[in-house]
């Protein structure tokens, strides 16, 4: 979204003036239009009179401009939305803000979107960091380190020695230095989160931060729970271990798979992740929390709530349709949007969602899986109100939006109106 | 089309069938499995029972005593012997089974419906069951429980034990009232116990009409056929259970009824096998009938196949009015528009059917005749040539005469797929010769039409009220604004775009003769001439006949398309002619091209559509079009292929170029063999060398597009279709002309084929240029057979890309109308759902109209400043602006422009290091979409 103009200091009177008499006209009109005209006119210094004509002449054009009543404009969102749909690329990877960094865009995305999809195909995070730092690269590159999820086999080897029945684990320093860590963050991984009930670990060959590890079986490998006992082996046991130690995170936030930084024309140093996870890298000191965004919706809902999401929905829609060069207007992605948002949780546009919750019966069989929507009406003695535009096609009367919302009655002048 | 208010269903109400009101409802019982007797007559009491109504045009119904058209047929009754389950409710049977007691049937208190009491008939309430535990006590009578299972589709088990479908429906008979409420059922509406089957309406014959081949033989309908199967095996049933056969066999044959129940409600039951016809073919049964996109609903009932309609091939006509549809004799003779015959018209309705249905044409005019005649008493009489006069007789006031199309008529217009509103317009009538529909090209872009044989649909509206609505509503006029962006949709194309390219660019001028030719023939007055030449002479200019068609009060300013992507430099705008000012309706400088005229971006279409009105609008697109095919044809412009020929030195210096690109590949490759080649921070070591291999490819193919387009001026053709936008890009020029360039498949060079290798002409292993599917040859000179191959490959994902996004992105378009088709903005400003569920407080948070928006946006600030305090905002304004006065840029363009910019970043940066400057601007190539 663009970043409003500076009319932060200045003295709203004017656009006070010019919505007080805009309103008069029955008008009410947006604080941006008000502001613009401020800002266009601060070099003129209006008249009263002058202000009145501009009101009236804003007035007149904005109400010119307004939606009719009954306008059918979910069908002209839809349509808005779904035509150019046909002229959008299928191919799913593309490249975002940075080069090295794949995104799903395209239609895929807006389907995607649509579907209210818990998880996107590629989450993305684009972390900016508080302003007193943003513009040091190594400090932005700290935030990122920390960031980034390192695992064991990231920085160091892992071998099992079958013969001797253990699981070997070698550092590489040069591997750990990129990332900024020393032995001593393996070890506490290490002692966090190995199963101890089966496995003991000590030090092994090698000197210094290239020193190893080594895992041992615990004498008389108890099974491990949830597993059948008899399955249990202590070479199996040791595969296991060493897939354990697979999955060790030494540092970072889960979820995070890489985490890049790249300048920005403004001079910041902004940080794009692969994978997301919101709630966490906003505990994070020296990100800025009210820049940060990811594209999860999901995550988005769950850590700011179903009004934040729905911006996201919009944003991202829009910048998914803006990037592939087709101009839609944002009212109608807002409208989706709100529809999709609207009980207070994402639901999607679909069978699962909201149209698998409408109120008509014959709507929804008119949808998808007929038949066992009409069965179930049958036995709960459902009404069909027969409001909506479907239903109301099918039984062969007119729909209830547009020109057939209202009714026209023309009483011929031999009969003399009352009112006369 | 009655007069007055019509009724309306208020709503329906949704219940099933007892057995007794199915026996209370047929006519007649059906025993006999026979349809018809020997004679072809129906068998009594057979599945034809003429009790059931009639499909044969001479028999009368034994039950209402109509015809054909008169009968809606009646149901009868199959009275089962032993009672079935619905396939439909086996679920939900078990539901019941499981959370009501074996014994007395009362609600087991474990369930989750006793404790939260649902509401009657939501979702919840129907669908939260949780069956109580096994072995549970009921509180009410002590009897233990059992676990019941159901066996898919329709057999229950009770500790592996099975319970009869007779048992079954007893135990549903013990569920009291109350406790069928608190399960989420409406007892009112049907008794759990009806879910077993007793007896098996038989539906009307109408409903499965059996027949007649041509060889006289009679085919029965699928249901038809069904029913007979369940009669026989009722009938063995019944036979067997009477004898006292033993238990086996009449379980066997219980069973094998329920099977023939289950397929005749849905055939496609998972867990059984499709009952099928003698050819192999699946029967189609209930389910299937109402099912899916050629079921009932979908195919029959959201949408219906119509009268007064036509659909042929379409083609262009330049000199019809946006607002016109080109129809031939046969299809306006055969369309007719119900004309109700009062006093005033009695003559003219007379008239027309005295012409009779094939009036000659006079001239070679068309006349329009009359088809039918509806008297007042509702009597159809068919018009023919030897009764038009006769019929001519029977007209009077009251009366209806169908009259064939004439001129002026208002239809509809429509090309599929509908995928907006524009999709559907309302045309007026223009009866011509020959056999397509035709319409100008500038509702091409809406229906996103071309003529390679597209077909369209019309449709002739025959109620007053429709025709009003279309008119104000429909007509193209009306939607020459988009209601996707706020922008022109209906606009110029193609040849309207050059034809403006020539007519204005550096002003051309015209003498008296040309210009009297051009204004001929778009029925414009003749202005007084803009000059005199050296010779005397007096002459017209280009920009002046344009000028001629743009609404007096119309101001504009904005960069043309074939300005590109250059700076500021008004000097150098001034020397292309790229700068474009329109002061009062008069074009003073730049070029017209797409950017001004084009649907989809023309800024002075768009502002005479948001100023002047529909009507003007309309007015202007005539007129423009008619003028750019005037002027085309006077100027006249071929392309061909010697259009892209380069000199001799061009082509070496593009070898020369395109050659060090492969070597630098190969030094590229070589490096990474090494292992000396650089990482890049998150790719792997191919991966970079594929993200470096590509770069320099792509800055080959730019830097021979470059040398190409040195010689590629906007004296060429070509250049000025692809520039002014009317078009093609400079990118499919330098194509043809310079190197077509790397083949891609996903996004990445070719890699699949053979093993390590893309075609056994290369090495395994092989990384470099031409290898990987790069094309050094250019369209023009050639491509070699592996080139061929590469090129096809590329061809290939773009067709299948194609085939998969119209169907993924046509189910998403579905999804999205049908979750919004209800919502509408209520009097009071607010979007709501048919509910009334508020979903907006104010549509799009201003109450704004897209299509009325000037690109999103309500009102252009500037524009009210000028029109309220005109010179004086104007001066301070332009101060404040500095250069370049964009008024009426609208935003959305500059977006996109910085997109594109954004997009285009590096090879720009490529381009700015090279020192090549096309002599005629070709700081756009590379740049195509």
């Amino acid at each position: 979204m663009a970043k409003e103009g500076g009319t932060g200091g200045m003295d709203r009177t004017l656009q006070r003036a010019l919505a007080e008499m805009a309103r008069k006209e029955g008008v009410r009109l947006p604080s941006k239009i008000l502001d613009e005209v401020a800002e266009r006119t601060a070099h003129l210094r209006l008249s009263p009179e002058d202000q009145k004509k501009v009101a009236h002449e804003l007035a007149r054009r904005f109400r010119k401009a307004e939606v009719d009543a009954h306008e059918s404009v979910g069908i002209v969102a839809a349509q808005s939305i779904g035509e150019p749909g046909t002229q959008m690329t299928l191919r799913t990877f593309h490249y975002a803000g940075v080069a090295e960094m794949n995104v799903t865009l395209g239609l895929p995305r807006l389907i995607e979107l649509v579907d209210a999809r818990r998880i996107p195909s590629t989450p993305m995070m684009t972390v900016y960091v508080d302003r007193k730092i943003r513009e040091d690269k190594v400090r932005v590159q700290e935030i990122a380190l920390r960031i980034e999820v390192t695992m064991v086999p990231d920085v160091a080897t892992i071998g099992t020695n079958v013969e001797e029945l253990k699981v070997v684990i070698t550092p590489r320093p040069a591997l750990m230095e990129a990332r900024g860590i020393v032995r001593k963050d393996v070890e506490k991984a290490l002692t966090e989160n190995l199963d101890t009930r089966h496995f003991s670990w000590e030090d092994g060959k090698g000197s210094g931060e290239a020193r190893s590890f080594e895992i041992h079986l615990k004498e008389a490998p108890a099974p491990r729970a949830g597993k059948e006992p008899e399955e249990e082996t202590p070479f199996k046991s040791l595969l296991q271990a060493a897939e354990d130690v697979r999955q060790m995170r030494i540092k970072g936030i889960p979820g995070i798979k890489r985490a890049l930084i790249k300048k920005e024309d403004s001079g910041e140093y902004v940080i794009y992740t692969e994978g997301s996870n919101f709630a966490e890298v906003l505990k994070i000191d020296g990100v800025d929390r009210a820049r940060t965004t990811t594209n999860s919706i999901f995550d988005i809902y769950h850590v700011l709530g179903v009004e934040a999401a729905r911006v996201a929905l919009v944003q991202e829609a829009n910048r998914t349709l803006a990037e592939q060069g087709l101009t839609v207007d944002i009212r109608h992605i807002m409208l989706v949007s709100d529809v999709m948002t609207n009980e207070g949780d994402i639901r999607a546009i679909g069978r699962h969602g909201i149209s698998g919750k409408k109120t008509s019966v014959l709507a929804r069989a008119a949808f998808e899986i007929t038949a066992a929507h009409l069965l179930k009406a049958a036995i709960t003695g459902e009404v069909d109100e027969l409001r909506g535009v479907a239903e109301n096609i099918i039984v062969g009367q007119p729909i209830t939006l547009g020109t057939g919302a209202v009714n026209l009655i023309y009483r011929p002048p031999s009969t003399p109106a009352k009112a006369a | 089309m009655t007069m007055g208010l019509s009724k309306r269903i208020k709503s329906l109400q949704f219940a099933y069938l007892s057995p007794d009101e199915i026996r209370r409802m047929s006519a007649v019982k059906i025993i006999t499995a026979d349809t018809y007797d020997d004679d072809g007559y129906p068998i009594e009491m057979g599945l034809m029972d003429l009790h059931l109504g009639v499909i044969e045009p001479n028999l009368r119904c034994r039950t209402c005593g109509g015809r054909v058209n008169e009968c809606p047929g009646h149901f009868g009754i199959i009275e089962l012997a032993m009672p079935v389950v619905h396939v439909g409710y086996a679920k939900e049977i078990k539901r019941l089974l499981q959370s009501t007691c074996r014994a007395c049937g009362r609600l087991l208190p474990d369930s989750a419906q006793a404790r939260s009491g649902p509401v009657l008939g939501t979702e919840e309430g129907f669908t939260s069951s949780r069956p109580p535990r096994e072995d549970r006590v009921c509180p009410f009578c002590h009897e233990v429980q059992q676990r019941i299972i159901l066996d898919k589709p329709t057999t229950f088990r009770e500790n592996g034990h099975k319970i009869t479908p007779k048992e079954v429906r007893a135990r549903l008979e013990r569920i009291p009232d109350e406790d069928v409420v608190k399960l989420g059922l409406n007892p009112k509406f049907g008794r759990p116990e009806w879910m077993v089957l007793t007896v098996l309406p038989v539906p009307p014959v109408s409903v499965r009409p059996s027949i007649t081949l041509e060889s006289g033989e009679r085919s029965e309908d699928d249901l038809t056929h069904k029913l007979v199967d369940v009669l026989r095996i009722n009938q063995r049933l019944r036979e067997n259970r009477d004898m006292g056969a033993p238990q086996l066999v009449v379980e066997d044959l219980w069973e094998l009824l329920q099977y023939h129940v289950t397929t005749y409600f849905d055939n496609q039951t998972s867990g059984i096998p499709p009952a099928r016809h003698r050819s192999g073919r699946p029967l189609k049964t209930l389910v299937q009938r109402l099912k899916g996109k050629d079921g009932r609903f979908r195919s029959n009932l959201s949408g219906k196949r119509v009268n007064f309609s036509a659909r042929t091939v379409i083609s262009p006509d330049p000199l019809l009015s946006i607002n016109d549809v080109g129809i031939p004799f046969e299809v306006a003779r055969a369309l007719t528009v119900p004309l109700d015959v009062t006093p005033f018209n009695l003559e003219i309705a007379k008239e027309f059917v005295k012409r009779g249905p094939n009036p000659p044409n006079q001239n070679g005019r068309y006349v329009p005749g009359a088809n039918y005649l509806v008297r007042e008493d509702g009597q159809r009489i068919k018009i023919m040539e030897r009764n038009a006069e006769a019929c001519a007789d029977l007209v009077t006031p009251g009366c209806v005469v169908e009259r064939q199309l004439l001129d002026g008529d208002i239809v509809l217009f429509n090309r599929q797929p509908s995928l907006h509103r524009m999709s559907m317009m309302a045309h007026f009538v223009r009866i011509l010769p020959y056999k397509t529909f035709r319409f100008n090209l500038c509702d091409c872009t809406p229906y996103n039409a071309d003529f390679d044989g597209d077909e369209m649909n019309l449709h002739v509206l025959q109620g007053q009220e429709a025709r009003a609505e279309a008119k104000v509503l429909m007509q193209v006029q009306e939607h020459v604004l988009s209601p996707r962006y706020g922008g022109p949709i209906v606009g110029m194309i193609h040849d309207h775009i050059t034809a403006a390219f020539l007519l204005t660019h550096k002003n051309p001028r015209f003498n008296r003769a040309q210009a009297t030719y051009i204004l001929s023939k778009v029925h414009l007055p003749m202005p007084p001439p803009e000059g005199k030449g050296r010779d005397g002479e007096e002459y017209w200019t280009g920009k002046q006949l344009f000028s001629l068609t743009l609404p007096s009060d119309l101001n504009v300013e904005f960069r043309a398309n074939i300005c590109g992507h250059r700076g500021k430099d008004l000097k150098q705008h001034e020397e292309d002619d790229c700068y474009v000012q329109v002061v009062d309706g008069k074009l003073l400088r730049g070029t017209i091209d797409a950017k001004a005229i084009a649907a989809g971006k023309g800024v002075i279409l768009d502002a005479i559509a948001r100023n002047n009105g529909p009507s003007r609008t309309r007015e202007f697109l005539d007129t423009m079009s008619r003028l750019a095919i005037t002027a085309i044809g006077l100027k006249g412009l071929s392309t061909g292929i010697d259009d892209e020929d380069v000199p001799e030195e061009a082509r070496r210096q593009i070898f020369r170029a395109l050659a060090e690109a492969r070597t630098e590949v190969n030094n590229l490759v070589e490096k990474y063999r090494k292992g000396e080649l650089e990482q890049m921070p998150g790719r792997s070591l191919e991966e970079t060398l594929e993200v470096m291999v590509r770069k320099e490819l792509g800055k080959a193919r730019d830097v021979a597009g470059d040398i190409a387009g040195k010689y590629l001026g906007l004296n060429n053709p070509a250049v000025i279709l692809a520039r002014s936008g009317a078009r093609g890009s400079m990118l499919n020029l330098t194509q043809m002309a310079g190197a077509v360039g790397q083949q891609s498949v996903r996004g990445e060079r070719l890699l699949r084929g053979y093993y390590d290798r893309t075609l056994p002409h290369f090495a395994r292993g092989d990384l470099g240029a031409q290898a990987r599917g790069f094309v050094s040859s250019s369209y023009k000179v050639g491509l070699s057979p592996t080139e061929y191959f590469f090129h096809s490959m590329g061809g290939r994902e773009g067709l299948v890309d194609t085939a998969v996004r119209t169907s993924r992105s046509g189910y998403m378009q579905r999804r999205l109308i049908n979750a919004l088709e209800d919502l509408r903005v209520e009097e009071d400003g607010t979007v709501r759902n048919t509910a009334g569920v508020v979903i907006e407080y104010q549509y799009g948070e201003d109450g704004i109209d897209p299509s009325r928006s000037v690109q999103g946006k309500a009102l252009i600030v500037d524009e009210v400043l000028q029109s309220v305090l005109g010179r004086r905002y104007h001066a301070g304004a332009e101060a404040l602006r500095g250069e370049g006065v964009e008024g009426t840029t609208p935003v959305g363009e500059e977006e996109l422009d910085l997109l594109a910019e954004a997009q285009l970043e590096e090879e720009v940066e490529d381009e700015e290091t090279e020192d090549v400057t096309p002599e005629d601007g070709g700081g756009d190539f590379g740049g195509g979409d």
